[in-house]
This record gives structure tokens, sequence and C-alpha cells, in this order.
């Protein structure tokens, strides 16, 4: 239904006479645009306009816009055009639009370029260091404190995250481990059997899972699963002012909040990562009985003889470091979130990324230690 | 042109006082708990009706069932003369096209700047080029009484009177025939909330609007309301102009309008 044209050109003399028709609305507001550049472009400079409206039906504010865009290209040129036939109710729209469009638009927002990230990146790294060297220090402090009157630490609070970041996680993380420990013996009968050697997979399976894989996963799955619980509660009492009513009560969120979940996981992360080794095991053992054709019996004396209690203590010492990592980064970022949703979610982010980095590094640095005290 | 039928029926001259949405019998409940009892209530083309009742009484409940985003369990609610039910996907775009809302938080979508906000429903909807956009953006962050600065600005870099501005000006990105505001003036501050009023009275006047505004706030039930519903026990209990609810002697209504902070508003006038 739309009209061919939204807007005639006529010339008479030196008057140009500018007639639209129709519909001068949103979804014609394209062709209008294009109608409006065409018309001031061909007519530049006319001793005489005039801008007849009596045959526009409708008029929004994109109307508006464009009719006040032709009059000010007319302006410009130094001829005020004559605006007629405009419906009385469209009288105010216009007026409202000739007071718009004057202050000039302010230049789009910065982007930055990549040498100016970099640079924002390395900053922010380094206070990032900063930032976690102050609440390691914040928490051992606390930590200090409540050792000198050991009636204010939080019992029920403590026993309370242990269930949900330990208990919890029974489930998942015998199920994860088990199926590693399965594709670990099986990638390890593939290849050992070429040169007839399967039976020292027990002895990959046993070394790998107790000294690195148990303890590895076991944290990667807690950083995800429970450190990032940790940063969306502490992060949403934070949006929600909570922490701010604790601390004009005359508590320390880091005592009341932060300690609990941090020892809980100190506690917690331990038996886990014992329970996952033992899944790991299990599940290796059973592969290599169905897929290798190792007995149980075979498999057992085997991992005796390959295994010993050092193997275990490396990966069990290293548990509770990891917890630590875990606990500070999470409850670092959840206390560090502002007052807005995607700060959250960016924090949450943030606290995942950076517990798993560092327990990877960590991870790093022991098996140096390890290496050089011969365990 | 797909919706040129429904511009047609968009003179405003012609059709003052017309129901633009008219809701029948209309039952909303969640689990065992009814919220809207056969409310019925309509909104006249070119008004600014003011909707109020007890906090938690569902004033928000029949904003969100008229837009579409709470399911109701029986009547109906015609928009624009079509029954919302009856609507393919194709309509109903349109008729949410027709439409514009200011949410109680503004709802401005945070990653992008205000500009951006604004020209999104311009965006998806429109085929314009982008020196039109950003002039109708720019127009429109005018109209609603910010600064052209405000523009390149990201929602968490604004005040809460900012905010409210800017979700208006998205809100009438696509010139809509009517515009749902729920509580525009809860948390700004009195003359803030003045201001705003006056700002919603005068793009109504501008842009011939019909406003449906769920409010609290009795500065703006006297100032700029042309008729008021009033709701309890999930039904329209009242509906006119403030001197009807004055003289209503429905005990809710009395303890609403002649309480004491109401006094405190007549006085002032």
């Amino acid at each position: 239904m739309a009209s061919a044209s939204l807007l005639d050109i006529s010339r008479s003399g030196d008057e140009v006479t500018a007639v639209g028709h129709g519909f001068w609305t949103s979804e014609h507001a394209d062709v209008l645009e294009e109608a409006v550049a065409s018309a001031a472009r061909a007519h530049p400079r006319p001793s005489a306009a005039r801008i007849d409206l009596a045959d526009v039906e409708r008029m929004d504010t994109f109307g508006a816009l464009l009719l006040e865009r032709l009059r000010r290209a007319w302006t410009q040129d130094g001829v005020e055009p004559r605006v007629v036939g405009l419906k009385r109710r469209y009288g105010v729209l216009l007026q409202e639009m000739s007071r718009t469009g004057h202050d000039p638009q302010p230049p789009a927002r910065h982007r930055e370029a990549m040498v100016e990230r970099l640079g924002h990146n390395v900053v922010a790294i380094g206070r990032d260091s900063t930032a976690l060297l102050n609440f390691v220090g914040a928490t051992v402090a606390a930590s200090l404190r409540m050792a000198t009157r050991p009636r204010t630490f939080r019992f029920t609070s403590m026993v309370n995250q242990i269930d949900r970041v330990g208990l919890r996680a029974v489930p998942i993380i015998i199920l994860i481990t088990f199926l590693i420990g399965c594709i670990l013996a099986q990638q390890g009968i593939f290849h050992f059997r070429r040169f007839g050697a399967e039976i020292y997979v027990v002895d990959m399976v046993g070394v790998l899972v107790l000294r690195e894989l148990g303890v590895l996963i076991v944290s990667i799955m807690i950083a995800g699963r429970s450190g990032s619980a940790y940063t969306a509660e502490l992060g949403s009492m934070r949006m929600r002012e909570e922490v701010d009513a604790l601390r004009v009560m005359g508590f320390d969120p880091v005592e009341i909040l932060v300690i609990p979940r941090i020892y809980a996981l100190i506690i917690a992360l331990p038996l886990l990562t014992f329970i996952g080794s033992m899944s790991a095991l299990i599940g290796g053992g059973l592969l290599a009985w169905l897929y290798g054709g190792i007995a149980p019996g075979v498999f057992m004396d085997r991992l005796k003889d390959a295994i010993s209690i050092d193997h275990f203590l490396v990966g069990i010492i290293k548990a509770p470091f990891m917890a630590g990592v875990i606990g500070i980064v999470a409850c670092m970022e959840g206390l560090r979130v502002g007052g807005s949703a995607e700060s959250l979610g960016y924090h949450t982010t943030a606290s995942v990324v950076k517990a798993i980095f560092l327990v990877i590094v960590m991870d790093g640095v022991f098996a140096m230690f390890f290496a050089s005290i011969d365990m | 042109m797909a919706n040129g039928e429904t511009m047609e029926q968009g003179n405003e001259e012609a059709g003052v006082g017309e129901p633009l949405i008219s809701v029948r019998d209309l039952v909303v409940g969640f689990g065992d708990r009814v919220i809207l009892d056969h409310l019925s209530l309509d909104i006249l083309r070119g008004e600014i009706l003011g909707f109020v009742g007890t906090s938690g009484g569902g004033k928000s409940v029949l904003t969100r069932t008229i837009l579409g985003l709470v399911p109701k369990r029986s009547g109906t609610v015609e928009v624009f003369g079509q029954d919302l039910d009856t609507l393919n996907e194709a309509q109903r775009s349109a008729v949410e096209r027709r439409w514009g809302v200011l949410f109680q938080q503004g709802a401005l979508f945070s990653s992008l700047t205000v500009k951006q906000n604004i020209q999104f429903p311009l965006r998806e909807n429109l085929k314009l080029s982008q020196k039109l956009m950003d002039d109708i953006a720019y127009a429109k962050i005018e109209m609603v009484g910010l600064k052209c600065e405000a523009g390149e600005k990201l929602p968490s870099e604004l005040s809460g009177g900012m905010i409210k501005r800017a979700s208006l000006a998205r809100a009438l990105a696509l010139d809509p025939e009517i515009l749902f505001l729920d509580e525009p003036t809860s948390g700004l501050d009195p003359i803030g909330a003045g201001d705003f009023d006056e700002l919603i009275r005068t793009l109504q006047q501008t842009l011939g609007l019909t406003v449906f505004m769920v409010t609290h706030d009795l500065d703006s039930l006297h100032t700029v309301c042309d008729r008021i519903a009033a709701l309890a026990d999930g039904k329209v209990i009242a509906q006119g102009p403030i001197e009807t609810m004055m003289a209503s002697t429905h005990p809710w209504l009395r303890a609403y309008f002649h309480g004491a902070r109401a006094r405190a508003v007549r006085s002032e006038r």
C-alpha cells in the first residue's frame, strides 16, 4: 500500500515545492530518508521553498525528524522553507523535533586498541596478585585471631559447608574419577599390548592416579563446582549489602563468611581426593580385567609391588594446599563483586579460571619439590 | 505492507475514548492462590490511566499478563481490537511493536550503551541507515530530557533517574501507541518524580500516546492521571477520575486517598 512516492519535488520559477504523501512513519523511514537526501541534493540553494504536508496521513517521530532534516538542509542554504498543510496534531511533535539535534553527538565510545588492552591486562595481573596476597594475609590474620579465642570459630557453619562441598560432591567425584581411571587403563593396555607389556598398565595407573591425577581432577572439579558456588554466594551477599550489614554490626566478614568456607574445603578436599583415587583405581582395575584380561588378583598383587606409601602421600599432602588456593581465590573474588549482576558473572568466571590455573601451577611446584626430596 | 491495515486504525483524532486495550474476566493465579479474580478493565485511547492497589496485590501481574509474560487461567485480553490468544506469531509481533514498556528497574541491556539500547528495537525491526538511527536515538534521548553525552554511557554509569529516562527512551524507540509504566517514579526523589510526571504528560501530548501507569505515587495520581483504576481482592473496585476516587466509600480507597500522606499531598495544593 506504500504510495508510489512519499515526497514529490517540483520547481516553478525560483520556488521549489516539496509535496509529501502517505505515511511518514518508521516503516517507510528508509525510503523517506533517501527521498529527503535527494531532494536536498537536487535543489541546493533555492530562492524560495515550500513544504506541503496536507497529503501526509500519518507522521511519527521518524517522519518528523526527516522533515526537520529537509527543513534544516534548506535553511542552511539560506532559505527558510514554509511548512504548510501540516495537521494540527503533529505541530507539537515537529516543534519538539526542531528543538532536538542541535547538541553535537558525542564521539563513539573509545574502544581499547590491542596494545592498550595488553597494558591494562598487565596492570590488572599486578593488582590481582597484590589483592591475592592481601587476602591471604587477612585470612591468616583472622585465623590467628580465632586461635586465641577458639569459641568464636563458627563450627556449625563449617560443618554445613563440609556437607555442601564435601558430602554432596561425592557422587560426581566418584563418577568422573572412575571414568578417568577406565580411560587411562584402556589407553595404556592398547599401546602397551604392542610390546607385550600390558601388565605395566597397573604401575602406570597406580602411580599416575595416586600422585597426580586423583588430586588434580578432584581439585579442578571442586574449583568448578564449589569455588564458583562460594564466589556466587558471597558475591550476591555483597550485591544485597549483606556484607556491609555484617560489618556495621561489628563483625568481620572474613571471620564469619570466609574462614568456615576455606576450612571446610581444606577438610573436604583430601577426603574427596582419597575417594576419587580409589574410584579411579577401581575403574582402572575393572577395565584391565574386562579389556586387558588382567584378573583382579593379579592387578592387586602388581599394584602392591608398584606403589608405595610415598605415592599415596604425595597426592594427599597436596590436597589441602589445593583446597586453600581454591577457597581463597573463590572467597576473594566473591568479596570483590560490585553492585551489578554482570560483575557477579565476571567474578565467578574469574574465580574458576584463576583457581584452576593456580592449582596447576601449584602442582608443578610440588612436582619439583617432591622430586628434589626423592619422594 | 503487512501492517497497513493496522496502521489505518491508528487515527488518533477519530478514536479518542475507544478502548485500546480491553481485559475481560481475567483470572490469574499461582498454585492455589488466585491473584486476579475475574478482573475487567478498559484502557481508553489517549488517556493516562493510573493503576493503584496494595503491594503484592497483583498490579504488576496484570501488566505482565497483558504483555503476555504471565500465563492466564481464563479470560480475554484484547489489544488494538485483536484478541491476543488468536493471533499467530507474526501478528503478535506486529502488536508488540506498537507498545512500549518501562520496567520498574529500567531493564536496560547492561552490555549496551544507552544509544545502542535505543537502537536495538530499531535495528531488529526496521532497515535504517546508521546515520538515521543515530539521529533518532539522540532525538529520543533529548526528548526524555537527557543530555546527548548520556548516549555513549553504559547503564551501570547512570543514576537511578537517568536509567528511568533512558529506558523510557528505549520504550519510545519505535513510536508505540501505548506505553506501560511500572512504578515510573519509585526510587526517584520528589523533584525527580515531579519532573518525570511532567515528562510523561508532555510526551503523551506530543506523541499522542496512551499510557497505562502502575503507581503508588499520590502526586502522580493527582497531577498526570486522567483516570484511575483501583485494584483490591483481585478485582477493579473503582475507576474514574481522582474526584471519584476521593468520593468513594470503599474502606481501602478511603484509607488510600484520605490517609495521612494523602492529606499532606492535598494540603500542598
